[in-house]
């Protein structure tokens, strides 16, 4: 295999707690107990061991990383290692004062999620009245003068809804309006089929998208995520499995994605008991999928194994039960069928949702 | 093309710093990290929103022989297209 590099972002998940309840959270099913949780010292242990390894970006998620109340010190840590620092937020909580200390600690950028364009679609998705606390989020942001990205995940709900979130992203002052069609893991996968657009929605959303993307060039980038299934190919394993990114979960479980914990075969390691360089460099799980070595064909003959890797390991295993075949979303995976067959049992009606639970204490 | 009168900045949200541990400069910014080359962290270096293009053009010149405006429009524009830089006055 060819030399290991070493890894450039981190996506820390300070905690699964959340005041939401959005029923396309990607979070596992089994969310991770309030004790099971890093201390503060681990956290900053966890930043140091990442920043030695390489890691320049940081990225503070969860759950909602305002959940946590040692979410200044963690900031002021890793920013005083030089990183660049993304806040990763519902916005629940998020008020002037608040944020403005968080920025004077050192965050660099701050991503928003909207559930939705109005209070009443953004409060019924999230499950809670929290569309206000957005905007008053949002009003911070602005006052503060941190750079913002507004991320919605699309579904069959909102989809609809795409102009109006163009056109309240631009008013809330975003520089980056990211649209992610949902991606089936954790809590998405549970609603599956009240989740996935149908074929008529999609269409009628590219045109949108393209029309808004050229408008608004120069002032806010538009950045679509086109829906996974309905491809001929499958969107691409992020850089590479434990090519770039690590993603550290709530109770310092390391993961080469942030739903591998979907591929129950696979032994992961944690940062409580290992070294992170170990992790990344040493560890079965992170080696699993790295390079091209392990596939099999289709893939392993095909020109674009180096492009797409394979597709996603995490939904080859949820589809087909093997987390080495190839991504069955595609058109040349023998078990394609799967996904064609999920697509074909469309409901013609809503149907409904699971909401996310709220985590544990 | 980026005229020689516009004074080119980095955008909110980038930041240009060295990286101890790869002995590199970095750029860093929402999307990601990039490593610009040794051409382009001389000319990054000088992108302060008051220097116009003709400028860094000139302050170059005193370190580096033979820079080319061109050199210098093409390295900002490459820029400019990933959201890094952006360039004020007409
Ligand atoms: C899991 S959330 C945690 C941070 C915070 N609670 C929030 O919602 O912004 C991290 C990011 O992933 C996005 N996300 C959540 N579930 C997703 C899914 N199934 N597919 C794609 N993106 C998803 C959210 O919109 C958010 O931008
Ligand atoms: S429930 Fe919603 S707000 Fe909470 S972590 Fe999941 S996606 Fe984020
Ligand atoms: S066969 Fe494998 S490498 Fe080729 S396009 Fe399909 S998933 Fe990608």
């Amino acid at each position: 295999m060819a030399e290991v590099a070493a890894p450039l972002g981190l996506l820390a998940e300070l905690t699964h707690r959340c005041p939401l309840h959005c029923p396309y959270c990607s979070n596992p099913l089994e969310l991770i107990a309030r004790q099971q949780e890093l201390s503060t010292e681990q956290w900053c242990s966890v930043l140091d061991q990442a920043r030695d390894l390489g890691v320049l970006q940081v990225h503070l998620s969860g759950g909602e990383p305002l959940a946590r109340n040692d979410l200044p010190e963690i900031v002021s840590h890793a920013r005083g290692l030089g990183c660049y620092v993304n806040l990763v937020t519902s916005g629940v909580g998020l008020t002037t004062p608040r944020l403005a200390d968080l920025v004077e600690r050192g965050i660099d950028h701050v991503q928003l999620s909207l559930q939705g364009a109005s209070e009443a679609g953004n409060d019924a998705i999230a499950g809670a009245r929290v569309f206000k606390h957005k905007l008053i989020a949002a009003e911070a942001i602005a006052e503060v003068g941190v750079p913002l990205t507004v991320n919605t995940v699309l579904h069959r709900r909102n989809h609809g809804e795409i102009a109006d979130l163009i056109a309240t992203a631009e008013r809330l002052g975003a520089e980056r309006l990211e649209l992610a069609n949902t991606q089936y893991y954790g809590w998405a996968l549970r609603n599956r089929t009240a989740l996935m657009p149908t074929r008529e929605q999609l269409d009628a959303a590219e045109p949108i998208v393209r029309e808004a993307t050229e408008r608004l060039a120069g002032k806010m980038q538009i950045v679509y995520v086109v829906a996974d299934y309905a491809d001929a190919h499958p969107k691409p394993c992020m850089h590479g499995w434990g090519a770039r990114q690590l993603t550290v979960a709530p109770d310092g479980t390391v993961l080469p994605c942030p739903a591998a914990t979907a591929i129950t075969t696979l032994e992961l390691s944690s940062v409580v008991d290992t070294p992170l360089a170990e992790i990344w460099y040493s560890s079965s799980s992170f080696n699993a999928f790295r390079g091209t070595e392990w596939m099999s064909e289709p893939c392993r003959s095909c020109p674009r194994k180096e492009t797409d890797f394979g597709g996603c390991r995490c939904q080859a295993f949820l589809l087909t039960g093997d987390a080495a075949a190839t991504d069955p979303v595609c058109s040349l995976s023998p078990n394609r069928g799967l996904v064609d067959e999920i697509l074909a049992q469309q409901p013609v009606v809503d149907v409904e949702l699971t909401m996310r639970a709220p985590g544990r204490a | 093309m980026i005229g020689v009168e516009q004074r080119p900045r980095l955008r909110r949200g980038v930041r240009l710093s060295f990286d101890r541990v790869r002995q590199a400069h970095v750029l860093l910014f929402p999307e990601g990290v990039v490593m610009p080359n040794a051409t382009a962290v001389a000319v990054l270096e000088l992108c302060d929103g008051e220097r116009t293009v003709a400028e860094i053009v000139t302050a170059l010149s005193g370190t580096y022989s033979g820079v080319r405006v061109e050199d210098v429009q093409n390295v900002l524009a490459r820029f400019v297209e990933r959201h890094v830089v952006e360039v004020l006055g007409g």
